[in-house]
């Protein structure tokens, strides 16, 4: 069983670093997908066609 | 597109999983031990894949930036921003993986070996790119710029296998494999293909949401 901190740490690198590429990508959708929400709103008060 | 777009938001998150998990049961599970280098070759099985879809990441680059120069598609533009972004993640995990893999294997964590030397500087070649496109703005004439370096940025690739001839360096070649390893990293490149296909779409997702933004902001400044 010699090694077997390096192959955890390997994999639990390989997790940490898909599962924050991840959530980035969800929370820029997010932030995204408001902003474009607001400015439609905006738009349909101003009684603008989108 | 549609069709795609279904697949990719109700198909390809389960698909990934699915195959994340065979890939995860085959490495702990199924695959013996390699002979020499004991328990931590495993890491293998995560480490390639991340080299091919950093290759993958890098080479749709290239093709993404040329469509663009060639005929100023801003899908293209896109493709090629939300390439770069997800090959510079895998290219992070092969970084990671093999300086882990090497502190028990080499000794040391870190070595200028031609392969090793030839990732880090197509990883700092994209770091690059992204860095351009982040900081300079989204001009036409950036997006120009930044497609001329991710088309040269490509080259480090075919390079980096002409070094490894040249200079001989001590990272181990893949030769001949048992059939339980194969069929592994079979399985652990099918889920890492998942991953990347995922990761790409949701990241041209957000880019095709910023130029709605922009889209947008015109027409109300337009309205004004």
């Amino acid at each position: 069983m010699e090694h077997i901190t390096y192959l955890f740490a390997a994999f639990l690198a390989v997790w940490i670093i898909i599962f924050f590429y991840l959530l980035s990508l969800s929370r820029r959708h997010r932030d995204l997908a408001n902003e474009v929400e607001a400015l439609r709103q905006m738009m349909e008060q101003k009684g603008t066609p989108h | 597109m549609k069709r795609f777009a279904s697949f990719a938001d109700n198909v390809l998150p389960w698909l990934t999983l699915a195959t994340m998990i065979a890939a995860l049961a085959m490495v702990f599970l199924y695959v013996p031990n390699e002979r020499v280098q004991g328990l931590v070759q495993r890491i293998f099985y995560f480490h390639l894949p991340s080299a091919w879809n950093t290759f993958l990441g890098f080479f749709i680059v290239a093709g993404a930036s040329a469509s663009y120069l060639w005929q100023g598609s801003r899908f293209a533009d896109l493709l090629a921003q939300a390439a770069a972004e997800v090959g510079m993640v895998f290219c992070t995990i092969v970084l990671v993986t093999g300086s882990i893999w090497a502190r028990p294997i080499w000794g040391v964590w870190w070595t200028w070996d031609p392969r090793l030397t030839m990732v880090v500087v197509l990883w700092t070649i994209y770091a690059a790119y992204l860095l351009l496109r982040h900081l300079a703005g989204d001009t036409e004439q950036i997006a120009r710029y930044a497609a001329v370096l991710g088309i040269v940025g490509v080259l480090d690739i075919p390079l980096l296998h002409i070094a490894v001839r040249l200079w001989r360096g001590i990272h181990p070649k893949v030769d001949k494999m048992a059939p339980e390893m194969m069929w592994t990293l079979l399985v652990c490149t099918a889920a890492f293909l998942c991953l990347f296909t995922w990761m790409l779409w949701l990241r041209l997702r957000n880019l095709s949401l910023r130029e709605e933004i922009v889209a947008l902001r015109r027409q109300a400044l337009a309205t004004t």
